[in-house]
């Protein structure tokens, strides 16, 4: 073993390795945590129809270096195949379209494997589920041999493996995402201009006595001190001040207004700039931090929500057995046994683990670290109360004290997205609703409905093509009234124009999109969208119904041709 | 209860015998129920595409998305201009690139690969800047895709082609498509120029990101990045380690990196890193691959569809679409409107206020940090030249107005012309408001 020498000054220099330099754009969103996690993923894409949007969605995964990708395909390359799919050449035509895009697509990245199926002819898809290698997720193109989803949603529910359905066809294309039971996220980004909270309204001893350290005396300091006094001090300073001549701190808007007023007449303006920047801040910052924060709606459901006594609606019937065992395991994995530590810290200190980070501010450099130290300690103190109280659990002994720390740090903006556990709606009572607020959207120019672009496309889930009055004719079976919706034939109409085609701008978008939820979904980082079907391996709409219902004007479908008013209407103008 | 769903046997879509342009076709030879009056289906409108001039505008993240796309969807005559060569970095989402291109032109190494690819499509590379070219030069295309990372190279191709309308010339207007992304967020938009809001009109929705003040990086720094700043602007003039300084030289980063530490160990600031250091100073966004993707694809398909009238495009009514993907996924689509006062499209001027107390200097900085300007290197004239950045003759003689009190060289009410030419004819009239008195020609206090 070689000495090493550690000197203090110059200090050491980490210099990035040949994959950070690679990869460096992408670990600025994801870090070296998100970055393992993609490495670790195995990817299979079953492909099927034209065959495009698939190797799109995948190509967006090979560059930023996932582990290993699978491409399941029997189709032979054929004239079509070089008209729309990049990842196809001239030598490509006859053979097997697999095969020639793993062969293109790993071009992309040497840092990823990637296999094709079948290898002989014969070879089946029960064979390459039968095999031992596990899949991190399943995407699958449509349209496709129900029997072929059948295969595919069984061996998902059975190893828990999230699966993404992704149909584009014309100007149209959807895809959807059926995770495998609950599915947290700790680290959700959320924006930079989310608030911290600071605490000023219950603030701790070592917090009160750097704020009297600073004040003391206020009105005699040199312009140098007054003029950065970092405002989070400012602001306990006045705030103490208030208390003692109202009693309580100020509560009301009015009282905070007049507060306001109050911390901006303590700036001196008797100088060539006519005030003091650091009074700006403590002024702009009055009303965010005088108001007890409440608990965020996404972290109040967790809080509500306990795995192990998870209500079992009609879904249990199919292996009861297997879902309670399941639940289980989900009451035992680290995220609920952490968010139930938080949560009993919460009841008995009536706020959220300190986060520990405090906002730039106008300050003396050491002052200012000062600060900084003591919202630190102060989060280290909430974290290893929370610690303490996972120790107690059963199954919390083993839990990483790092793992509580990210935990605690991101309390406020914890997410869960949820199974459902309610029947599947009737698609008469989507559709009727659906369009019963489409009424009222056109009053209001809110989006329409993507609806009928769902139905529409969907209605072609299992063959090659089909006419307006053939996808009509099959939506009617549910929608009694379809033929007589216009929107409903126009969107028919165009579904049926493309005659199961799809137009490589289309599928290059949808590919984007697709991908970007993989990632979410395989680094557990950022929120993928709500779409959440357990269990369903029967195409069941409710899911997607929610999404639209729920999230008006958020796009999960593109109606990439139709950006006029009849789709993606505005909801802004600027 | 499940969806109605027919089912047939094995699933392929019908094509016509070895056409390759079969799915393409589907939707340039048949109107959809939303095709409009202009839609023309016969052999010679969809021959039309093949001499239709397309210029794509950077070959970088969008730019080889662009490309591809804009091959696959029916254009056949494609030009592209980028002055970069490949780095490894890019090669996490430029997918046209491989290790052993580190080096080489991006246009060239681009075209070529898009050319070998897709059978009949010609791609011409331009490996230079886009101020390079002339009007000529520009004259000759339909349509021009940009995937650019520059503000300025955005608003210099925008005043451009706003000039090269002329009325009485119908081939002059240039549909103008736009991408930017950053993470997973990302927008794109259409200009007509002369008739829609131009890049120029939109220029406020981008603001700059706030300086930090340099009293605060000299004296006292509190974050990473003000050590950094401080490596960047302060000790590096002072010290001045190579001639000059290049960002993508790690020796020249590694340098500034070793003294931000040094800065930040001495102020017991945490979190000075190569990789913090890299991102300030060349001032990084995040890319990946799926954005651009989202956002290429989108600009390609406006494209299309202005080109062929298969569907209505965006342009005329909603130009902007809007795209975020962090928290689940939300877009949105809207019409931003031209302004009457666009120092590029319009002809009013706009009202300025001005501080009568600020040095000409002191007003030719603030104009940097303006969201609606962003002029770098502006100069300016009132009734006469008050200062002008080149050429070196005309700045000399100019440079004694910069010390000079605003209140001393403009009235009140007073119009102003401010002008850039790196950004190309971009033309600012302001109208002088003073937002308080003028104090008289004292010598400038000094300040912080
Ligand atoms: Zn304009």
């Amino acid at each position: 073993m070689t000495d090493i020498i550690i000197d203090q000054t110059p200090p050491i220099l980490h210099n990035p390795s040949d994959k950070e330099k690679k990869y460096d754009r992408q670990l600025r969103l994801w870090a070296a945590s998100g970055q393992q996690a993609l490495e670790d993923a195995h990817i299979l894409l079953l492909n099927s129809g034209s065959g495009a949007v698939g190797i799109e969605t995948l190509k967006n995964l090979v560059l930023p270096g996932i582990g290993k990708f699978t491409i399941a395909d029997e189709a032979i390359v054929d004239e079509a195949d070089l008209g729309v799919n990049f990842f196809l050449e001239e030598s490509s035509l006859g053979k097997l379209r697999s095969e020639c895009c793993t062969k293109l697509l790993q071009e992309l990245n040497p840092d990823v494997k990637g296999d094709w199926f079948p290898h002989e002819q014969g070879e089946t898809l029960e064979h390459l589920f039968g095999s031992e290698q596990r899949f991190t997720l399943i995407m699958y193109t449509l349209p496709i041999e129900p029997k072929k989803v059948d295969l595919i949603h069984k061996h998902a529910s059975k190893h828990k493996i999230p699966v993404i359905s992704i149909h584009s066809a014309g100007f149209y294309s959807y895809f959807r995402i059926r995770l495998p039971g609950n599915f947290p996220i700790v680290e959700t980004h959320p924006d930079s201009t989310a608030t911290t909270d600071l605490r000023l309204l219950t603030p701790w001893p070592e917090l009160l006595q750097f704020t009297e350290s600073l004040t003391e005396n206020i009105e005699n300091q040199s312009a140098l001190e007054h003029g950065h006094i970092p405002y989070v001090a400012l602001l306990l300073h006045y705030l103490g001040k208030w208390k003692d001549i109202h009693g309580s701190l100020p509560a009301t808007y009015k009282e905070k207004t007049a507060f306001r007023d109050t911390v901006a007449a303590g700036a001196r303006r008797d100088n060539p700039e006519g005030g003091e920047e650091n009074f700006d801040e403590a002024v702009a910052a009055v009303l965010k931090t005088t108001s007890l924060p409440t608990l965020p709606s996404s972290v109040k459901e967790v809080f509500d929500y306990s795995p192990s006594d998870v209500r079992i609606g009609t879904q249990i019937t199919r292996e009861p057995m297997l879902m309670d065992y399941q639940n289980q395991m989900e009451a035992s994995s680290s995220f609920w046994i952490i968010a139930g530590a938080v949560k009993q810290f919460y009841t008995k200190h009536g706020a959220l683990p300190l986060a520990g980070s405090v906002p730039d501010m106008k300050a003396q450099s050491t002052v200012y670290v000062k600060l900084q130290n003591i919202y630190k300690a102060k989060a280290r103190q909430d974290a290893a109360e929370v610690l303490k109280i996972v120790r107690t659990h059963p199954s919390g002994k083993d839990i990483p004290e790092a793992e509580v720390e990210t935990f605690c740090k991101n309390a406020a903006f914890i997410k869960v997205i949820r199974g459902t556990d309610t029947a599947p709606l009737n698609i008469q009572d989507i559709a009727n609703k659906e369009f019963d607020s489409d009424e009222n959207a056109a009053l209001a120019s809110m989006p329409l409905s993507l609806f009928p672009i769902y139905i529409s496309l969907n209605a072609t889930s299992h063959v090659a093509f089909a006419s307006s009055s053939d996808i009509l004719t099959a939506i009617s079976k549910s929608i009694p009234n379809a033929a007589s919706n216009s929107r409903l034939v126009q969107a028919a109409e165009e579904v049926a124009r493309a005659k199961g085609g799809e137009l490589h701008n289309i599928s290059a978008l949808t590919g984007g999109m697709a991908a970007q939820e993989v990632i979410k979904i395989i680094t557990k980082q950022y929120i993928p969208i709500d779409n959440t079907c357990v269990f369903d391996e029967l195409l069941d709409l409710e899911a997607v119904m929610r999404r639209i219902l729920e999230m008006k004007g958020r796009e999960s479908y593109i109606g990439g041709g139709v950006a006029g008013p009849d789709i993606l209407r505005s909801t802004a103008s600027a | 209860m499940s969806q109605p769903v027919m089912v047939s046997g094995p699933i392929s879509p019908p094509k016509s015998k070895n056409s390759r342009w079969t799915y393409l076709d589907n939707v340039r030879r048949h109107p959809g129920p939303f095709t409009g009056e202009t839609f023309n289906s016969s052999e010679e409108a969809v021959s039309l595409m093949d001499n239709l001039k397309v210029l794509v505008i950077g070959a970088g993240g969008l730019g080889c998305e662009i490309l591809k796309n804009l091959a696959l969807s029916g254009f056949k005559q494609i030009h592209v201009i980028d002055m970069d060569t490949i780095d490894v970095s890019n090669l996490n989402r430029q997918f046209l690139f491989r290790a052993s291109d580190v080096g080489s032109s991006k246009a060239e190494v681009a075209a070529r690969f898009v050319e070998k690819r897709v059978r009949g499509v010609s791609i011409t590379p331009h490996n230079c800047k886009i101020q390079d070219k002339d009007d000529d030069f520009y004259m000759q295309f339909n349509i021009i895709v940009c995937g650019l990372d520059s503000v300025e190279a955005r608003r210099w191709i925008n005043s451009t082609l706003v000039n090269l309308v002329d009325d009485e010339n119908e081939d002059s207007l240039k549909p103008l498509i736009d991408g930017g992304t950053e993470g997973f967020k990302g927008q794109s938009r259409v200009v007509f120029p002369t008739i829609t809001s131009c890049i120029e009109c939109q220029l406020d929705m981008h603001a700059p990101r706030a300086a930090v003040p340099l009293c605060t990086l000299a004296t006292i720094p509190r974050q990473p990045e003000h050590c950094v700043e401080w490596a960047h602007i302060i000790a590096w003039e002072q010290e001045n380690p190579f001639p000059t300084l290049d960002n993508d030289d790690p020796e020249h980063i590694t340098w500034l990196y070793k003294k931000a530490l040094a800065r930040a160990q001495e102020f017991n600031i945490q979190g000075v890193t190569y990789s913090l250091t890299q991102g300030v100073v060349k001032n990084i966004i995040p890319a990946i691959a799926s954005t651009n993707a989202i956002i290429a694809a989108s600009c390609c398909n406006e494209a299309f569809k202005i080109a062929t009238q298969t569907n209505p495009s965006l342009g005329m009514a909603e130009n902007y679409m809007y795209y975020t993907g962090n928290d689940g996924i939300y877009s949105y689509t809207f019409e931003h409107l031209k302004k009457d006062d666009c120092p590029v499209c319009g002809n009013l001027a706009r009202d300025i206020e001005v501080d009568p107390n600020f040095t000409l200097q002191e007003f030719i900085d603030s104009l940097a940090e303006r969201a609606e300007a962003q002029l770098k290197k502006p100069s300016i004239r009132a009734d006469r030249t008050l200062y002008m950045q080149s050429p070196p003759s005309l700045e000399e003689q100019t440079r004694p107005n910069l010390v000079k009190k605003m209140g001393e060289l403009v009235g009140n009410g007073d119009e102003i012309g401010v002008t850039d030419p790196s950004l190309g004819a971009v033309n600012f009239k302001y109208k002088v408001k003073f937002s308080r008195e003028f104090r008289g020609a004292v010598v400038k206090e000094n300040i912080d």
